[in-house]
């Protein structure tokens, strides 16, 4: 999905913004499936901290990544209010636990630029690109690498 | 694995499916020709089996298949045609070629290499027991060209392309494409002389679509002499009595022209003269001129049904009445219209009807089902919380529904079901090649291999089931001067049976030999420091200690069981499947191992439990009882351990809560619920649940693809109220427990 | 117009091969295992043509050919022999038996379709 950004031929990407403790972020509208309201997840024992556990998507067992925790932030404690983002990647579907989704955004790919180089973070190796909507920043998701990563420590 | 448009694709797989049968066919007819069961039909059926696989294996260009199956056919062959007497030894070599033969297969089908030296060496025994027969040797390359795998009609006239094909090196198919444009011949001109015997017309033969074949590779005028042609009174309507002379202005050769007429070669007489370019009219002796020939036929159109030939019917009359009609204008080009047949529909029923669906299909409408099974149970639930009275018709339609969930269900998983039988052809191998290996005779004697098991858990139980046959043969038969000595039969048997009991699959694995040395097993055991050396165990605990991580009983490790495989893999592999394994021995008698499976995988028998608030199901299968800690059954070990006390044996006590990092261990356990599970190496675990909620078929989900593995659990399953319950794996629980405890299975010597 | 074809080969891979052959050129086939069932098929349907295997159980090529010629109703339909073998020996007994033709196994899709073509007229 990442590549579909990055090598996108035609100027216009669309991405879908949503909420993450105060920060915004962005994912290519390509790799969302749907978009669910909070359920229970059943937590798998001796899971990393960020895997809320897996919920019943219609008959097929989906994992639930808390975004928050895997960026690094506090955990989300969940409420109603919070949302899930089914998200396909490759094989994968996962769903994102975020605090809320924005909007549907329609970006320039020339807007994009890559995140500088900070090595003393490690939520912005998730960062593929920043862009910049009504003076706010906007950081657009890595899908692969976040999900990629979390199944290998998961397994 | 194939491409779902190419048809050609989809016959390949079906062929290999295809070939499976047919080995099996194949082994059963000589088992039954080994012990003496089988008829003179046997040997036909062995024949086919080959034969098939030799004819589709041509088909598709597997010329290694061809060759060998060739060679195994022309054995069968002379055994067919009682040529050649099959004894102990030949029939051993008959099941080695087929085994080589199945190889092949397999290797044909997933593009393996194939054992040369192994083919090698059964074909020069087959050769020698046939005799060398120059003939049979080599196939005929012609006969077993692959004929390519393209089913295309619209290509050019291959036959034209044989012709090419002799001046010119091996084409491919494009280069003839091209070939045939460049090599065109000047026309010429034959006679042909075609006098049709009275078996052409027996045989379904037509001379005029004889002619009509003609006409596609030139210009034909055909004159009939009908001289032979008797008075009505005394014509015989089987008899032939017409007879053709055709001119033909053609591009193609002699041989074309011949090729026409290769089916009717032998039922007529058949004359064909080139006239040069320029032959005018070729006068063949014994035909009358034209003229002539057309008076007759005019003078007896009338009977011109009567003569219409032997085997002609109604249905055929018209196209004779052409014949003559045409012939009577002399020189008529044949017309290409046909007369109409009635139409004709194939007959709706078929018997034996079958389906090949892709297994994948099935599969999802298992899913299906379990979604099916998921929300009904849903719905009875919503349904119950609404508080109705219990008479009202919305139970009666709720328990309907539920009964027909569970009969759709069951429909479903009898889909996949198979027969063991393909499993127990294997271990029939495995009994071969083992017995060979240690020098011993042995037999194996198979019972139940109609029963029906899911084909997951057939393909998942070879492995083990090969182990257990391999140890049968090497560790549980004596040698033959041992048996002799004990005055048993020189040749050892192993029984292998399959039978269904109580809603799962009984498998049994028994040899006539000595039984488990119970004193050199409890030795080896306090050797290797597996059992303390003071414990009393019973006779069903030694022989359980087999089952226990790194326990050899051979002294020198063989060839055959020493692969770094124990019998304690063998035991997990089968509890992976949801199933138990135990071992039953007689000294001097035998042993028996028995494994008790479920019949799908699909389904688990679960005992649904709560532990710190989160819903667990336990498989049945792994637990041996419930009980409620009394006081004086819990008994501290170490800083962090306890054990339970269990009638006259201690069993070390896990929190499932704590092991599954739900929870810290509780301040005390006293009338906790534990779940005794057992091993079936006779050690065990007790395991602390918060709350028994009810036992039920619960429908399998995987985890593993979805998230990947979790320590300790095997799979998850979605409950009534559409939750995810994880179900546990206790085999893993107490394995990855173990370590942090000092408790370990082997102080657990509980009766 | 199209042809009625009645297959009999024992093998499932055959039977699929010659159908698609077939369903390929335009014709239509009806399936039989063995000759016994396809003398049953016969019973109530009557083909244009008919292919047959040699080696089959219950009632093989020959047998099922013989029984063929003897019903009055299919005397005179044309039957092609299947065969792996282009021994001379099969051939003859293949045309004892009645047989109107012949296709050696590896069969080219095309040269089936053309003596089809052929015996049918």
């Amino acid at each position: 999905m990442s590549n579909q950004l990055s090598n996108s031929k035609t100027s216009e990407i669309e991405l879908l913004s949503f909420r993450v403790g105060e920060q915004e972020f962005a994912l290519d509208i390509m790799s969302v499936r749907e978009i669910r309201g909070w359920t229970r997840a059943t937590p798998l024992p001796h899971s990393p901290p960020f895997v809320r556990g897996v919920i019943n998507l219609r008959g097929t067992v989906l994992p639930i990544i808390d975004l928050a925790a895997r960026l690094g932030q506090h955990s989300t404690d969940p409420s109603e209010r919070n949302v899930f983002i089914v998200v396909q990647s490759g094989e994968e579907t996962v769903g994102l636990l975020v605090d809320a989704v924005s909007d549907i955004l329609s970006i320039k790919t020339e807007e994009l630029q890559s995140p500088p180089e900070m090595a003393a973070d490690t939520n912005n190796i998730f960062v593929e690109s920043l862009t910049i909507v009504e003076d706010r920043m906007l950081r657009v998701l890595d899908l692969r690498a976040a999900l990629l990563s979390s199944s290998s420590e998961a397994a | 694995m194939s491409d779902p448009n190419d048809p050609m694709a989809e016959i390949r797989v079906a062929f290999f499916q295809e070939c499976e049968e047919l080995l099996e066919a194949l082994q059963d007819g000589l088992t039954s020709m080994e012990d003496g069961s089988g008829d003179s039909e046997t040997i036909n059926v062995v024949f086919r089996a080959v034969h098939s696989i030799k004819g589709g294996a041509g088909a598709f260009g597997l010329d290694e298949l061809v060759q060998f199956a060739h060679r195994f056919e022309t054995t069968m062959d002379a055994v067919r045609a009682g040529e050649l007497t099959v004894d102990t030894e030949a029939l051993k070599l008959f099941f080695r070629a087929a085994d080589v033969l199945s190889d092949i297969v397999r290797a044909s089908r997933d593009a393996l290499e194939t054992d040369q030296s192994a083919i090698l060496a059964v074909c020069e025994e087959l050769i020698a027991l046939t005799g060398a027969d120059a003939e049979e040797d080599e196939i005929d390359p012609a006969e077993f060209q692959a004929t390519g795998l393209t089913l295309d009609l619209d290509l050019p006239d291959l036959d034209a392309l044989d012709d090419i094909a002799v001046d010119l090196p091996p084409l491919t198919s494009a280069d003839s494409l091209f070939g045939e444009d460049t090599i065109a011949r000047e026309p010429s001109k034959y006679t042909i002389r075609f006098k049709p015997t009275s078996e052409l017309y027996a045989t379904g033969n037509e001379p005029l679509y004889l002619f009509r074949t003609l006409r596609e590779i030139g210009v034909v005028k055909i004159d009939i002499n009908t001289q032979c042609l008797p008075e009505l009174s005394k014509l015989e309507p089987e008899n032939s009595y017409l007879e053709w002379q055709l001119k033909i202005e053609t591009e193609e050769n002699e041989n074309q022209i011949r090729e026409v007429f290769d089916f009717v070669s032998d039922i007529c007489d058949l004359e064909i003269k080139s006239n040069g370019m320029d032959a005018e009219v070729s006068c063949l002796p014994d035909i009358l001129p034209n003229e002539a020939a057309t008076d007759q036929v005019v003078s007896s159109s009338e009977v011109s049904n009567a003569i219409a030939t032997p085997a002609q019917t109604e249905n055929l009359a018209p196209s004779a009445d052409q014949t003559v009609e045409n012939a009577s204008d002399n020189a008529a080009e044949i017309p290409l219209e046909v007369s109409p047949k009635p139409a004709q529909t194939p007959p709706a029923t078929k018997p034996r009807a079958t389906v090949r669906v892709d297994l994948e299909r099935v599969d999802r409408l298992v899913n299906l089902v379990g979604e099916l099974v998921i929300n009904q149970a849903m719905l009875s639930q919503s349904v119950a919380q609404i508080g109705l009275p219990s008479n009202t018709p919305v139970f009666t339609g709720l328990d309907e529904l539920q009964q027909l969930t569970r009969d759709i269900q069951d429909s479903v998983m009898m889909i996949r079901a198979q027969p063991v039988k393909s499993l127990f052809q294997r271990m029939a191998r495995i009994v071969r090649e083992a017995s060979a290996d240690v020098g011993k005779t042995v037999r194996l004697k198979t019972d139940g291999d109609a029963t029906e098991v899911d084909k997951t858990v057939i393909e998942r139980l070879a492995d083990p089931l090969t182990h257990m046959i391999r140890n049968a043969v090497d560790h549980g038969l004596e040698d033959s001067k041992t048996r002799l000595a004990n005055g048993k039969p020189e040749t050892g048997e192993i029984t292998l049976s399959a039978r269904h009991r109580s809603g799962r699959v009984l498998i049994e694995i028994s040899d006539d030999g000595a039984g488990i040395d119970r004193k050199k097993v409890l030795k080896k055991a306090q050797e290797k420091e597996l059992v303390t050396k003071d414990g009393q165990l019973t006779d069903s605990e030694i022989d359980n200690l087999l089952f226990l991580p790194g326990f050899s009983t051979a002294d020198k490790i063989s060839n055959l069981s020493g692969r770094g495989v124990g019998m304690d893999v063998v035991r997990s592999s089968i509890q992976a499947l949801g199933g138990r394994v135990s071992i039953n021995s007689t000294p001097g008698k035998g042993t028996t191992f028995s494994i008790s499976l479920p019949l799908t995988l699909a389904v688990l028998d679960g005992m649904v439990t709560q532990v710190a608030g989160q819903t667990l199901v336990v498989p049945l299968n792994t637990i041996e009882e419930t009980l409620t800690i009394g006081k004086s059954d819990l008994n501290t070990l170490g800083p962090q351990t306890s054990v339970l006390k269990v009638r006259n044996g201690f069993v070390p006590l896990l929190d499932l809560g704590t092991e599954l990092g739900y929870r810290k261990p509780k301040p005390d356990y006293v009338d906790s619920i534990v779940l005794l599970i057992a091993h079936e190496d006779g050690s065990r675990a007790a395991l602390v649940v918060d709350e028994i909620n009810d036992q039920r078929q619960v429908v399998i989900k995987g985890l593993q693809e979805s998230y990947g593995r979790v320590p300790g659990i095997a799979a998850a399953t979605i409950l009534g109220d559409g939750q995810i319950a994880l179900i546990l794996d206790p085999v893993d629980i107490v394995a990855g427990a173990s370590g942090r405890t000092k408790l370990s299975t082997e102080t657990a010597l509980a009766g | 117009m199209t042809l009625n074809i009645l297959a009999v080969d024992d093998s499932r891979t055959m039977r699929d091969m010659i159908s698609l052959s077939l369903r390929q050129a335009g014709f239509e086939p009806t399936l039989a295992e063995d000759g016994q069932h396809g003398l049953e098929v016969l019973q109530d349907f009557m083909p244009d043509a008919i292919i047959t295997d040699i080696n089959m159980p219950r009632l093989d090529g020959f047998g099922f050919i013989d029984a063929v010629r003897k019903t009055p109703e299919h005397r005179a339909i044309p039957i092609l022999v299947l065969t792996t073998e282009s021994a001379p020996e099969l051939k003859a007994r293949a045309r004892s038996a009645g047989a109107t033709g012949w296709i050696v196994k590896p069969f080219d899709p095309e040269k089936l379709v053309r003596a089809l073509q052929m015996v049918t007229g």
